[in-house]
């Protein structure tokens, strides 16, 4: 064992752990920018975090009896459950559809969407007082049958197993498993369509958890309409993420990628950005039309009215626009602004109705804004999901071609 | 079993007022009549004693000055408003809605409707705080500074109820504010109070209907919104504002995979016939 190089491949149990030792060994340089970043962020959050569970939340969070949800629940789960919606509506276009355009990024969106849940709602952990008790409602000890968190618990649970059947081919080849594979793959299409149902269920199940928040939540915002809004905002959340994520990737992965998958690249943006502006357009009628039933005519001339239209109109009319824009003349300098604003109104949207226009009657200072240390905790989260991304796609075929041996059934 | 999600609401539906439980025992409550109360804070302390807390200093008027919300520590509290007909005292605690949003809203059932009416907290709770987002009269209160955190309100003393007592603060009242029976027997007391001595109350007993009836209800001499209370929370049962999403539920359960795996049929279909032709 002392000799020769690292297996490649896993043939034997005996093989293992030099093959992961190999594997855990950095690649690339190890000084570079984003490296010189996270390192203290991660790491201070791990502090913060273990300081929390011995101090309590009040310890770090800026939390009270008036605002229970904070920027924990309102960014990390509402608005990371969003961006990973990707995922779901991706692998519908491509399992369920079979567009085959869209293959070459259909593995890069699910890993990101099953580290998205694994560690946005994995972040819940921390959130909850009593975080020992988490699996109260998965082990049966009592089913509260009638909350809508309770179905949102399920839903990322399972959800986060059919995610994981879907990427794990990609684990399988990684490891040169070739008989798992055959089997992991096999499974893809239930847990596709399992999936997509959950995404459905539990997308819109964010948006009902506010349905009992009625008075709380301001009028421009509170409708009974919420879930069906919270699921369709997901749909275009979803592909602007990938949008997004998949201009950076290809930019710090090149080396990963075939001149095949780059010049198809621009292709898939394209009819990503048609999805997209088709999603949206169908999300502002939707609101047009809540509002007009709502008949809340009066607000719009408050601030509210005005923060509420600088939503609606800036960071959807518009983006959805520069997509269709953006898409028609073949611009991806428009499909990637529209990308970026059409993400700022999400986590604006969510955070509407978790922490900004909830108890809008609670004007500053009395109002929740986050602690510098729940930012910190949260970057460092999202730098600790960053790093375990890039440690797989430089590993695993998820951008590069799966290997031959994998492709020729 | 997750379609059971959507269905367990049915139950508890269209409790005429609810007065009673899904099992026909009738709801105990406390009626309220902020005409008689003088700020004696003797239920404040009485409370205290008997879910052992730090004890109130009740000789302290200085309290009064501002408004005061329970807390932690305080499941219950009196406020002092300045109002056209004098200073009225307004007791404050726990609601015990008879369908409560908290309840609703606990994935674990940790707080519970128990048959007699008081809403109560169990320790299987896993600290998320949904119930406090759902409720109405924001009353369950959160304890942020302890590593094993406890929901903490009135718990319309359930364990004196059990033994046959009454709510400690109804024990300590001096001056028969506070009036402990069935809700329905509160409803009737209260009735009768307004119609002998009309012009001495308010016609409406707030809690009668607001978010489906509550176990506790008050009378005023005043309108109630100038007392402190919210007078916009309707007459819906607050569970009742999320049936529509659970209800939908099983439905999307059963029709997205068959839908979803038909039209995974068709693609493959026509996927696979044009294979065939290329190989021709």
């Amino acid at each position: 064992m002392s000799a020769g190089a690292p297996p490649r491949e896993v043939k034997s149990w005996r093989d293992f752990i030099p093959f992961i030792r190999n594997e855990l060994k950095p690649k690339g340089k190890i000084f570079t920018p984003f490296n010189i970043i996270s390192v203290p962020v991660i790491f201070l959050g791990a502090v913060l975090i273990a300081y929390r569970m011995v101090m309590g939340l009040g310890s770090i969070t800026n939390l009270s009896q008036d605002f229970p949800w904070g920027m924990w629940i309102g960014f990390d789960v509402m608005t990371g459950v969003a961006f990973a919606g990707g995922a779901y509506v991706l692998t519908f276009v491509v399992y369920i559809l079979r567009v085959e355009k869209y293959h070459p990024i259909i593995r890069a969106t699910v890993l990101n969407g099953f580290l998205a849940y694994v560690f946005y709602a994995g972040a819940l952990v921390i959130d909850l007082g009593r975080p020992w008790h988490i699996f109260n409602p998965i082990i049966g000890n009592k089913f509260g049958l009638s909350s809508v968190l309770f179905l949102v618990a399920w839903h990322f649970l399972l959800y986060m197993a059919a995610e994981f059947i879907e990427i794990s081919p990609a684990f399988a080849e990684w490891l040169g498993w070739k008989r798992v594979r055959k089997i992991l793959s096999s499974m893809t299409l239930g847990a596709v369509v399992f999936g997509i149902t959950l995404s459905t269920l539990h997308q819109s199940g964010l948006g009902a958890l506010f349905m009992m928040a009625k008075g709380k939540i301001h009028p421009l915002w509170y409708t009974q309409f919420i879930p069906i809004l919270f699921f369709v905002s997901s749909i275009f959340a979803g592909l602007s993420l990938v949008i997004f994520e998949g201009t950076i990737s290809h930019k710090v992965f090149s080396d990963q990628l075939d001149d095949e998958h780059r010049t198809s690249h621009n292709d898939i943006l394209i009819g990503l950005a048609k999805g997209c502006a088709g999603a949206m357009f169908a999300y502002f009628f939707l609101k047009v039309l809540i509002f007009m039933h709502g008949r809340h005519w009066e607000y719009l001339h408050s601030g509210w009215g005005l923060w509420y239209l600088v939503e609606i109109i800036g960071l959807v009319l518009i983006p959805c626009y520069l997509f269709l824009r953006g898409a028609m003349y073949k611009n991806l300098t428009a499909i990637r602004i529209a990308a970026i604003m059409t993400i700022v109104g999400i986590i604006i949207n969510r955070l509407n109705y978790s922490v900004i226009a909830f108890k809008w009657y609670i004007p500053l200072p009395a109002h929740y804004v986050p602690h510098w240390m729940e930012i910190v905790t949260t970057l460092a989260i999202v730098f600790a999901e960053i790093w375990v991304f890039r440690w797989i796609v430089n590993r695993m075929p998820i951008l590069r071609k799966p290997p031959a041996w994998a492709t020729e059934e | 079993m997750l379609g059971a999600a959507g269905t367990a609401l049915t139950a508890g539906k269209s409790k005429a007022a609810g007065v009673t439980a899904d099992s026909g025992e009738e709801f105990k409550g406390v009626l309220v009549d902020t005409t008689r109360c003088i700020g004696c804070q003797s239920c404040e302390e009485a409370c205290a004693v008997a879910h052992d807390l730090p004890i109130p200093d009740i000789g302290d008027e200085s309290v009064f000055e501002g408004q005061r919300d329970t807390s932690t520590t305080q499941l219950t509290v009196v406020n002092r408003y300045e109002t056209e007909k004098g200073e009225i005292f307004v007791k404050k605690q726990c609601m015990h809605c008879a369908q409560p949003g908290c309840v609703a809203a606990c994935l674990v059932k940790a707080m519970q409707k128990r048959v007699d009416g008081p809403v109560t907290w169990n320790t299987n709770c896993m600290g998320c705080r949904y119930c406090m987002v759902s409720c109405p009269f924001d009353i369950p209160k959160f304890e942020y500074n302890s590593w094993n955190p406890k929901i903490v309100k009135c718990d319309l003393c359930w364990e004196r109820l059990q033994e046959g007592e009454i709510p400690a603060c109804v024990e300590a009242c001096p001056t028969e504010t506070l009036l402990f029976g069935t809700r329905r027997d509160l409803l009737e007391e209260a009735r009768r109070r307004i119609y002998r001595e009309p012009e001495k109350y308010v016609n409406h007993i707030y809690g009668e209907n607001e978010v489906g009836g509550t176990s506790w209800i008050y009378l005023s001499a005043i309108p109630f919104e100038q007392i402190g209370f919210k007078t916009d929370l309707g007459t819906v049962a607050y569970p009742e504002y999320s049936t529509g999403f659970l209800y939908s539920v099983p439905i999307v359960l059963i029709l997205w995979p068959a839908f979803l795996m038909g039209l995974s049929y068709l693609t493959r279909r026509e996927e696979e016939k044009e294979k065939k032709e290329k190989k021709r």
